[in-house]
């Protein structure tokens, strides 16, 4: 057991709780609860509301699902649409897609990617970043990012635009698109969404290499505070490339290191992760705790996502991100980085990986030309496992005879860093927590430790829409000593 | 590519009960439409609002914007949207005076004339179909948008508050 996640006597402690969590798809809550000397002895994060969104795919015909689990999340909703249609193309017996429905997917995925991190790193994190963590909350938004920085928030945008676009022509949509079905896709990419795109590549390339630079200055300027803010070492899984261990987001094996970069486990196969991971339920959140079943809840938690898979992979296949990754890995001086806004230089390493490989796939004929769907024989069981922006996502599902989902299981990336996250806050805590006044300041820094995950509380609680949220401040006898609500349109409300 | 002079955008969840009257009140809009209609405004669904869209509103006459409402009594509200800085700005998803905030500070002038038109929504229920309630007023919104596109909507004014349609 974690030494802050469970005290003593919680009975005692004065309860501190940071709530709602901003920039952070979905809602979650940060409580702290201290001794009668004000020290730290709890802290946790908490999911404050669950739906059961594979409830709501049971029952349905497993070809709407590749379009049903879009409706998941308004951040990642190709993930859900690929690793779905990963998981019923074996469903449908499609042992492998054809290279042109194979390369129209990943193609689709890299702008998912793209724009998810371009989205999370100007829009979410750079107010951090450029302004400072204690900087006037009014300011820390992209707006002022655009007031401030123009030529950043205009590039930024851009390629998120970009990103967009790439969906909208792989998938036919702007959202929920329905280029990806069981077995393969349904469309080519058309002659003019070819010409859109690849006359856009190459600058989208270049401003994505400086995005990576941006981030490399912000570390120079403040290299304690980036080294060291929100460090949890930890277990990193992904998956990467067989055989070679490159960075592999679309599909691949399951590699696992441990916090001092040693290779824990190689060549798993993605569909055995029921035999890789368990999850664990605690009784004070509705969001699991994944973890290696050889290793057991206490020492077997991981972190997935930007950080893990910059740090797991062998080696990137695309020569700016690959020149990037070592520069990355230099700064470690030989030893993993486990600090929590490296996530954020690693974020964009990944951007600038997918955009390269969304530049060379433009030139590859068989985006426009070629056999699109395979069948085989007919299967009841499919596990579809992607990369997403966030981390590793799981997807599998039954399916009866009558082609209707009996049975739907999806771990997100969220989930998978649940562990992690909670680590992050605790580090967050022990460090900067005086026990007295809770400021602006510090519910920021929590929040920063945890955003770095661009964690997507919708997803991995299956919940959606906004709802009002509250801050109880409790006291060592039990009283509460007054509330701040924040309601769903961002009025606050203070009792006392 | 000319950018056609008038946008719609709609959002919401189309499986969350009465969230999907967004995007139902863009289906109904586009099956009214002819193809002249079509040829000046361009129809957007969305799943919730982002600031790239800042973007789409670019070299637009007027824009309308149309969502889910539980405030909203049957069957539709309207709203001009100004540009402003909110809550929204920290999250994922932005709101419409958020949306124009950020188009001000990418291009250094005002959006164009934004209205909002504020869906009756009462049931949020996920997998819940819309309610009847809900779609029993989308037809009143959509000749009002009819009306919009041709220039002449009552109620579409500049600097005008909300009002119930």
């Amino acid at each position: 057991m974690t030494s802050l996640e469970t005290a003593a006597n919680p009975e005692g402690l004065r309860r501190v709780a940071i709530d709602p969590l901003t920039r952070v798809e979905g809602h979650g809550k940060v409580t702290l609860l201290l001794d009668e000397h004000d020290r730290v002895q709890q802290a946790r994060l908490h999911i404050v509301e669950f739906r059961g969104f594979e409830q709501f795919i049971c029952g349905r015909p497993y070809w709407e699902v590749p379009v049903m689990v879009q409706r998941l999340c308004g951040i990642c909703p190709v993930s859900h649409h690929l690793a779905a249609s990963k998981a019923l193309d074996q469903v449908v017996g499609a042992a492998r897609v054809p290279p042109s429905a194979d390369k129209l997917r990943r193609l689709m995925h890299y702008g998912q990617v793209m724009q998810s991190h371009a989205l999370h790193f100007f829009h979410l994190a750079s107010p951090d970043l450029l302004f400072g963590f204690d900087a006037d909350p009014a300011r820390r938004h992209i707006v002022a990012v655009a007031e401030a920085h123009p030529d950043i928030a205009r590039k930024g945008i851009a390629l998120r635009k970009y990103g967009q676009e790439v969906i909208r022509a792989t998938a036919g949509k702007r959202i929920h698109g329905t280029g990806s079905v069981p077995g393969g896709m349904n469309r080519h990419l058309s002659d003019a969404d070819h010409a859109l795109l690849l006359a856009d590549a190459a600058r989208m390339v270049e401003w994505a290499e400086d995005a990576v630079a941006l981030v490399k200055r912000l570390h120079a300027a403040d290299p304690v505070r980036h080294e060291r803010f929100g460090e949890v070492p930890a277990k990193m899984l992904s998956l990467v490339r067989p055989g070679d261990g490159a960075l592999e987001l679309y599909d691949g094996v399951v590699r696992v290191r441990d916090e001092d970069g040693r290779i824990l486990l190689d060549d798993q196969d993605p569909c055995a992760y029921l035999d890789l991971i368990e999850e664990e339920v605690k009784p004070w959140s509705y969001m699991k705790f994944p973890y290696l079943r050889t290793l057991g809840p206490a020492y077997g938690w991981y972190r997935v996502g930007p950080l893990a898979r910059v740090q797991n992979c062998s080696v990137i296949d695309t020569p700016r991100a690959e020149r990037e990754r070592r520069e990355f890995l230099d700064a470690g001086h030989g030893r993993p980085i486990h600090a929590a806004l490296a996530t954020h230089w690693a974020r964009m390493i990944e951007m600038l990986h997918a955009m390269e490989v969304i530049a060379a796939l433009l030139h590859d004929a068989d985006l426009r030309h070629g056999p699109l769907t395979a069948t085989g024989p007919r299967a009841g069981e499919g596990i579809g496992v992607i990369e997403a922006p966030r981390g590793t996502l799981i997807h599998h599902y039954r399916v009866g005879d009558d082609d209707l989902v009996t049975m739907c299981n999806l771990i997100v990336s969220t989930t998978h860093n649940n562990q992690a996250m909670n680590e992050a806050v605790r580090a967050v805590a022990r460090e900067c927590f005086d026990g007295r006044a809770l400021t602006e300041g510090l519910l920021n820094q929590i929040e920063v430790a945890i955003r770095a995950y661009d964690p997507c509380l919708s997803c991995a609680t299956h919940a959606l829409g906004s709802m009002p949220l509250q801050l109880d401040l409790v006291g060592a006898d039990g009283s509460r000593r007054g509330t701040l609500v924040r309601h769903g349109d961002g009025r606050f409300e203070r009792e006392d | 590519m000319a950018v056609k002079p008038l946008l719609v955008i709609a959002w919401g969840n189309r499986s969350r009960g009465d969230d999907a009257v967004g995007p139902l009140f863009l289906d109904a809009l586009r099956r009214a439409l002819g193809p002249e209609e079509l040829a000046r405004v361009d129809l957007l669904e969305e799943h919730q609002l982002h600031p790239e869209m800042a973007l789409d509103l670019v070299g637009r006459e007027r824009v309308l914007l149309a969502d889910a409402d539980p405030q909203a009594p049957s069957p539709y509200t309207l709203q001009a949207v100004e540009a402003g800085r909110d809550a929204s700005l920290a999250s994922h998803a932005l709101s419409p005076s958020a949306l124009l905030a950020v188009y001000r500070e990418l291009h250094g002038r005002h959006p164009p004339p934004v209205t909002l038109l504020g869906l009756h929504a009462r049931h949020f229920g996920l997998g819940r179909p819309v309610s009847a309630e809900a779609e029993a007023a989308l037809p009143a919104a959509v000749l009002w948008a009819l009306a919009w596109i041709d220039g002449d909507a009552p109620g579409d004014w500049p600097g005008r508050s909300a009002i119930s349609g």
